[in-house]
C-alpha cells in the first residue's frame, strides 16, 4: 500500500472535522475521495501532505510515517491544491524552474525539465508570459505541471476542477489520464461525481469525517439497486396528481424539472404497469426514461443530501 | 492566444533530486531569494511607494514645516536621519504583504509540500526587502544631498551609519514578517505600514524631544527609535553620540524578537 492510514482523526475546537478515515491506496492507481463541501476531504489531503498533523490515528505514504519522517514523505509527493499554487508575477517557466531547483535538480536540469513540461502541458508559447495573463485553465494546467517537476511517487490533487469551465475540465482531465498512464498513484478529491466516475479506480464517499461507503463507480451504483424509471410531466398539477397517485412507490418529485423517480426493476412489465396506473387517473405524461443509477443517485442516498 | 498542438514529445526522465544537508539549505534559501527579489521587481509600486514616500515627506519637511522649527542646526542636518529611517521602516513593512501574500494564498501549501529548509520562505522575503531598502535609503540620501543635506561624516562613520541601517532594516523586516505571517489578508497585513510612519512621530526624528509635553516625553525619549535616529544624527552631523549602544542593543533586540517571532509563528500557522 502506497497510502495507508489508520483511525485518522482531527479536531478542530470542538469541531470534529475527521473522525477515523481508514485508507488503503494501491500503486498506481486512482483513488478518488468523494463528498461535499465540509466531509473532511481537503483534511485528509493535508494530513497526506504532511501540511498538518493528525490530532489521532497513522498514516504512512510512501513507506513514510507523516508525522515522524515528514522529509521524507515530502520527497515523495507532490500537492495541487484547490487554488492554483503559481506565482502570478513570474512567467509559466520561471514558476516550473523555481520548484525545479528547490527539489535540487541542478540549474540546468530544472530548465531542461521546465521546457519538457510546458511542452507536456501545451504550454510553450504561454511559458515566456507572466502568470497573470493566462486563463484559469492554464493555470491549473500549470500548477498541475508544478506538481510534476519532481517525478513524485504520489500526487494529491485537491479538487482539480473546481470552479473550470466545461472545456478546461475535460482538458484536465485528460491530462489527469496521461498521467496515471505514467504509472503514478493519484489521490484525489472531488465534490463531482462525474469526475470521480471518470478518473478513478476506486472511490470512498466521505461525509461528516467518515467513510459512508467504498468500492468502484459499478459496485457503489449496484449499492442503490437496479434501475431508475423517470416520468416527466407538462404541468405542476399532473406531476402532483401523479405522485398520489404512484404514493405506494415512494417516488421522488423534483419539481423544478416537473419529474417524478422511481425505484424500477427494469422490465417492460414495470413500465406498463406504471403507465397503466397514470392513464387509469387520465395523468397526462411528456416523457418516460429508464437509466442506471448515477453516482449523484449513490451520493443522494448516501449522504442523504442533494449532491453538488 | 492560441497554442499549436503539436505532437507530444517523449518526456526525458525527470532526474533524481538530492535532499538535506547544508548545501542544499543554502540553495533553497538561495532559490527563495532570488524569487522574492524578481517578484519585487515585477511589482514596482511597492519599490516606488517606497522611496517616492520619504523623499515626498523630506520635501514637506525641508521646505514647508522647516523654517518655522528650531533645532538649532540647519533644518535639513536635523531631519534628514529621521527621513531615512522612516524610509526604511516603511519600506520594510512591505514585507508583511508579501509574506501575508504567499500565507493566503495556496502558494505557502505548496512550498511547505516541497522537501526544503521551511525557513528559506521567509528568508527570502526579507533578503528581498534588505535590498529593496539599500535602494531607497542610497535614493534618499543622495536627494538629502541635493536639497543641501551636508554630512561631515568620515569614511568610519559612514560605514557604522551603514551598518547601524542595515541591522536596524533587517530587524523591522523581520518584524514586518511576522505580522505578515498571522495577518488573515494582504489588506490587514498593510496596517504595518501605517505604523511604521507613524511611530517616527514620537520620536526625535522631526522634532527635539524636549519641545514635547511631559507626558509624551518618556514614551519618545525611550522608544527605540529616538537612540537610533540621535546615533545616525550623530555619525552623519557630527552631534554627540550619547547612547550608540544603546541604539545597537535596541536594534538587535529588535531582531532577535522578531526574528524568533516570525519563525514560532510561521511553524504555529503552518500547522493549522
Amino acid at each position: 500500500m502506497i497510502i495507508e492510514t489508520r483511525g485518522l482523526r482531527k479536531v478542530y475546537g470542538a469541531n470534529t472535522v475527521l473522525d477515523g478515515i481508514d485508507l488503503d491506496v494501491r500503486e498506481g492507481e486512482v483513488f478518488a475521495l468523494l463528498g461535499p463541501n465540509g466531509a473532511g476531504k481537503t483534511t485528509t489531503v493535508r494530513i497526506l501532505s504532511t501540511l498538518t498533523g493528525p490530532d489521532g490515528g497513522t498514516a504512512r505514504v510512501a513507506g513514510h510515517d507523516v508525522v515522524r519522517e515528514a522529509a521524507q514523505v515530502r520527497a515523495a509527493i507532490s500537492l495541487t491544491g484547490q487554488y492554483a499554487a503559481v506565482d502570478a508575477e513570474q512567467t509559466g517557466r520561471e514558476n516550473l524552474v523555481m520548484v525545479g531547483r528547490l527539489m535540487h535538480l541542478g540549474r540546468r536540469a530544472a530548465a531542461r525539465r521546465a521546457d519538457d513540461l510546458l511542452e507536456r502541458f501545451d504550454l510553450v508559447e504561454a511559458g515566456a508570459r507572466r502568470v497573470t495573463t493566462y486563463s484559469g485553465g492554464m493555470r491549473r494546467r500549470l500548477d498541475l505541471a508544478m506538481s510534476l517537476v519532481g517525478a513524485p511517487r504520489v500526487i494529491f490533487l485537491d479538487e482539480p476542477t473546481t470552479g473550470l469551465d466545461p472545456a478546461s475540465r475535460t482538458t484536465m482531465w485528460d491530462a489527469i489520464t496521461e498521467l496515471v498512464r505514467g504509472g503514478t498513484t493519484i489521490l484525489l478529491t472531488t465534490q463531482y461525481l462525474e469526475e470521480a466516475d471518470r478518473l478513478a479506480d476506486r472511490i470512498v464517499v466521505v461525509d461528516g469525517g467518515r467513510i459512508v461507503a467504498s468500492g468502484t463507480a459499478d459496485s457503489l451504483k449496484a449499492q442503490v439497486g437496479g434501475e431508475r424509471l423517470v416520468l416527466r410531466f407538462p404541468d405542476a398539477a399532473a406531476l402532483a396528481r401523479a405522485a398520489g397517485l404512484l404514493a405506494a412507490r415512494v417516488p421522488v418529485a423534483v419539481p423544478e424539472r416537473l419529474e417524478l423517480g422511481l425505484a424500477s426493476d427494469g422490465s417492460a412489465a414495470d413500465v406498463h404497469r406504471t403507465l397503466d396506473a397514470l392513464r387509469s387517473g387520465a395523468v397526462p405524461i411528456a416523457r418516460v426514461t429508464s437509466h442506471r443509477p448515477t453516482l449523484d443517485d449513490v451520493f443522494m442516498a448516501l449522504t442523504a443530501r442533494p449532491a453538488a | 492566444m492560441t497554442t499549436a498542438v503539436t505532437a507530444p514529445a517523449p518526456v526525458r526522465p525527470a532526474p533524481a533530486g538530492r535532499h538535506g544537508g547544508l548545501a542544499n539549505a543554502v540553495a533553497d534559501t538561495m532559490t527563495m531569494i532570488d524569487r522574492s527579489v524578481r517578484l519585487t521587481w515585477r511589482n514596482p509600486d511597492t519599490l516606488i511607494m517606497s522611496a517616492v514616500l520619504p523623499l515626498l515627506m523630506m520635501a514637506l519637511f525641508v521646505y514647508v514645516f522647516g523654517g518655522a522649527i528650531t533645532t538649532g542646526t540647519e533644518y535639513v542636518d536635523y531631519v534628514v536621519p529621521g527621513i531615512v529611517l522612516l524610509c526604511t521602516g516603511y519600506g520594510a513593512s512591505s514585507t508583511a504583504m508579501s509574506v501575508a501574500a504567499d500565507m493566503t494564498s495556496g502558494m505557502i501549501d505548496r512550498l511547505r509540500s516541497l522537501p526544503i529548509r521551511s525557513s528559506a520562505v521567509l528568508v527570502g522575503h526579507v533578503t528581498a526587502s534588505v535590498v529593496r531598502n539599500v535602494a531607497a535609503t542610497t535614493l534618499v540620501v543622495l536627494a538629502a544631498v541635493a536639497m543641501g543635506f551636508r554630512p561631515d561624516a568620515d569614511p568610519l562613520d559612514w560605514l557604522l551609519f551603514a551598518g547601524l541601517v542595515l541591522l536596524y532594516v533587517l530587524a523591522l523586516s523581520w518584524i514586518a514578517a511576522a505580522f505578515g505571517v498571522v495577518a488573515k489578508s494582504v489588506e490587514s497585513a498593510s496596517v504595518v505600514g501605517f505604523v511604521m510612519l507613524f511611530v517616527p512621530y514620537l520620536s526625535s526624528a522631526f522634532v527635539p524631544t524636549h519641545t514635547m509635553p511631559a507626558f509624551l516625553r518618556p514614551l519618545s525619549e525611550h522608544q527605540p527609535i529616538t537612540p537610533v535616529i540621535e546615533t545616525v544624527r550623530g555619525l552623519l552631523t557630527g552631534t554627540p553620540v550619547e547612547r550608540g549602544w544603546v541604539a545597537l542593543a535596541w536594534t538587535l533586540g529588535l531582531l532577535v524578537a522578531g526574528y524568533a517571532a516570525a519563525a514560532w509563528l510561521y511553524r504555529r500557522r503552518a500547522g493549522r
